[in-house]
C-alpha cells in the first residue's frame, strides 16, 4: 500500500463525513448519547461498588468463644480465625471490654451485680468478601475454642443483592447500548455507501480491489467513532463534576482517580463500534 | 456456443433484446460465472477465477455503458482520473496520463467542466476516456451510442475505430444496422443464447436477428 493510496483513503473518509454531513452528525450526536448512557451508569456503578466495598469491610461476624478457655487459650483462637480464607482481620473482644461498653450503654445502676465473667470473650471477623459469608462461617464454627457464631444477615444480604443488582443493569445496559450504536454507525455507513454507490460501480468495473473500496469507509467509521468517543469524555467530565457537586451527603469517587479507564473506554469503544459498524456494513454491500 | 476473438480485432455483437448479449458481457467481466462451458478472457480463466483476482481481471477491460455512468459531482479530469486512482495511480501519474487521454478523446479543453455542461457525444467521450485509462486490452461498449443521435454515434463509432487502429480490441454491443453497415467489422448474431451469424463487414444478412 503505497502513500498515495493511503492519503486517498484518508481524503475519501473525511469527504464522506461532510458529503452527508447531517447523518454524520446525527451519529455522532446518538453514539456519543449512548457512550454517556453507558458511562454513567458504569460511574454509578463503581461508586456503588466502592460503596458497598466499604459497608463490607465495616460488616462483621461476631465469634463467641467457648467461656472454659482460659483468656491465653481464647486469644490464641485469633490466629487460626486469620488463617481461614475470605478473613479479612480478626478483632479480639475481651469480657471486660464486653462488660466496659455494656456499662457505658446502659449506666452503673443496670449494670450493678453483673460481673465480667458473664460476658464470653468473642472476636469480630471482617470479611474480604461478605458474597461467601455462609461458607466462611462454616469454616469459623468448625474451629476448636468457638461457641457460636453469629451473622448480621440482613445487612449483608442486602449488600451482596445491591451489588448484584447494580451490575445486572449495567452490564444490560451496556450490551444494549453498544448494539444501539452499532446499528446507528451501520446506518450511517449504509446512506454513505447508498450516497456513493455509483462511484463505487464504477471503482469495480475499473478493478479497484474490495479492500480499495473499503478503507475510506472504514476510515470514515473510525473517525466518527473517535469524534463520538472524545465528545462523550468531555461531556462526562462535566457531568460527573456537576453531579458530584450536587450531592452533599455522598461522596463520589474522584474523577481523577477513573479519569484513564473512562477515557481508554470511550475512545476504544468509540473507535470499535466505528470501525465494526462500517466493515459489517461496507461487507455486505460489496458481497451484493 | 463457441466463439474467440482475438487481440486487435474490431467486433460488432448484434442480437434482439433477450438474445443473451448482456449475458455476455457479465460473462467477460466476471459479474457471473458460467454454468457451463469455458469462458477465458485476457489469460484469465472465468470458471475457476478467484474473487481476489476479479479486479486483475477487470483492469485488462475497458467498459462503456448506454447511460455514460459518470460522476455528476466530478469534474471532467477528476472523472478520468477517479479510474486510474482506484487501481492505485500515483497523482504524478494521473497527471501525466489524464491530459493525453482527453486529448485522444478531443476533450482536453473541457477538462474542468461538469458532464452536465457536456452534450450526450462528449459524455461518451468522457465514458471512454476513463475506459482506456489503465491500458485495456480490450475495451468493451454496452450500446455505446444507445442514447445519441445518428451524428454522435457515428462520432463514437468511429472514435472507437481509431483505439482499435492503435490496437486495442473493440468488442461493441449494438442495434443500429445503420452504424454497423458502415464499418466493415467483424459481425457476430447471437439470439436465443445462439450464434446465428459471425462475418466480417455484414449485418444480419439472414436469420432471427435480422428482422430486428
Amino acid at each position: 500500500m503505497n502513500r498515495y493510496v493511503i492519503r486517498y483513503y484518508f481524503t475519501e473518509g473525511f469527504r464522506g463525513i461532510f458529503l452527508h454531513a447531517f447523518s454524520s452528525f446525527a451519529a455522532v450526536g446518538v453514539i456519543t448519547a449512548c457512550l454517556l448512557i453507558m458511562g454513567s451508569f458504569t460511574l454509578v456503578a463503581v461508586n456503588v461498588q466502592a460503596m458497598i466495598t466499604e459497608l463490607e469491610q465495616s460488616s462483621e461476624i461476631v465469634i463467641d468463644i467457648d467461656e472454659a478457655l482460659t483468656d491465653a487459650l481464647a486469644r490464641s483462637v485469633g490466629s487460626r480465625i486469620s488463617e481461614i480464607d475470605n478473613v479479612q482481620r480478626a478483632e479480639f473482644v475481651s469480657r471486660e471490654d464486653t462488660y466496659n461498653s455494656y456499662r457505658e450503654k446502659m449506666g452503673e445502676v443496670l449494670m450493678q451485680g453483673i460481673l465480667p465473667d458473664t460476658f464470653w470473650h468473642k472476636y469480630k471477623v471482617y470479611l474480604v468478601d461478605v458474597q461467601y459469608v455462609d461458607d466462611t462461617a462454616e469454616k469459623l464454627r468448625g474451629l476448636s475454642g468457638v461457641a457460636d457464631v453469629r451473622i448480621e444477615r440482613e445487612v449483608l444480604n442486602s449488600l451482596v443483592s445491591i451489588r448484584q443488582v447494580v451490575q445486572m443493569v449495567s452490564l444490560v445496559l451496556i450490551v444494549s447500548l453498544l448494539i444501539v450504536s452499532l446499528f446507528i454507525m451501520q446506518n450511517t455507513i449504509k446512506l454513505a455507501t447508498f450516497e456513493r454507490r455509483e462511484e463505487i460501480a464504477i471503482m469495480r468495473v475499473v478493478g479497484a480491489t474490495k479492500g480499495f473500496i473499503r478503507w475510506p469507509f472504514v476510515i470514515e467509521g473510525f473517525i466518527l467513532g473517535l469524534l463520538a468517543g472524545i465528545l462523550a469524555y468531555f461531556t462526562q467530565v462535566f457531568a460527573y463534576d456537576r453531579f458530584g457537586a450536587a450531592l452533599d451527603e455522598v461522596q463520589l469517587t474522584p474523577f481523577s482517580e477513573l479519569w484513564l479507564p473512562v477515557l481508554a473506554v470511550f475512545v476504544l469503544t468509540g473507535f470499535l463500534v466505528g470501525i465494526f459498524g462500517s466493515v459489517m456494513t461496507i461487507r455486505k454491500y460489496l458481497r451484493a | 456456443m463457441t466463439l474467440r476473438i482475438d487481440d486487435g480485432e474490431f467486433v460488432f455483437l448484434v442480437g434482439p433484446s433477450g438474445s443473451g448479449k448482456s449475458t455476455i458481457i457479465k460473462l467477460l467481466t466476471s459479474e457471473i460465472r458460467p454454468s457451463e462451458g469455458k469462458v477465458m478472457v485476457n489469460g484469465y480463466n472465468i470458471n475457476t477465477i478467484k474473487p481476489s483476482a476479479v479486479p486483475m481481471l477487470r483492469r485488462t477491460l475497458g467498459v462503456i455503458f448506454q447511460d455514460f455512468r459518470l460522476i455528476e459531482k466530478k469534474n471532467i479530469f477528476e472523472n478520468v482520473a477517479f479510474a486510474m486512482r482506484a487501481v492505485g495511480a500515483s497523482p504524478r501519474e494521473v497527471k501525466a496520463r489524464v491530459p493525453y487521454v482527453l486529448d485522444l478523446v478531443g476533450l482536453s479543453h473541457k477538462a474542468r467542466r461538469r458532464p452536465f455542461e457536456l452534450s450526450g457525444g462528449e459524455q461518451q467521450r468522457v465514458a471512454i476516456a476513463r475506459a482506456l485509462i489503465n491500458n485495456p486490452m480490450v475495451i468493451i461498449a454496452d450500446e455505446p451510442t444507445g442514447n445519441l443521435d445518428p451524428a454522435r454515434s457515428l462520432e463514437i463509432m468511429t472514435l472507437l475505430e481509431r483505439i482499435n487502429a492503435l490496437g486495442t480490441t473493440v468488442l461493441a454491443v449494438t442495434h443500429e444496422r445503420e452504424l454497423v453497415n458502415r464499418f466493415a467489422k467483424r459481425v457476430i448474431a447471437i439470439d436465443g443464447g445462439r450464434i446465428v451469424s459471425d462475418k466480417q463487414g455484414g449485418y444480419f444478412t439472414s436469420g432471427p436477428a435480422a428482422r430486428q
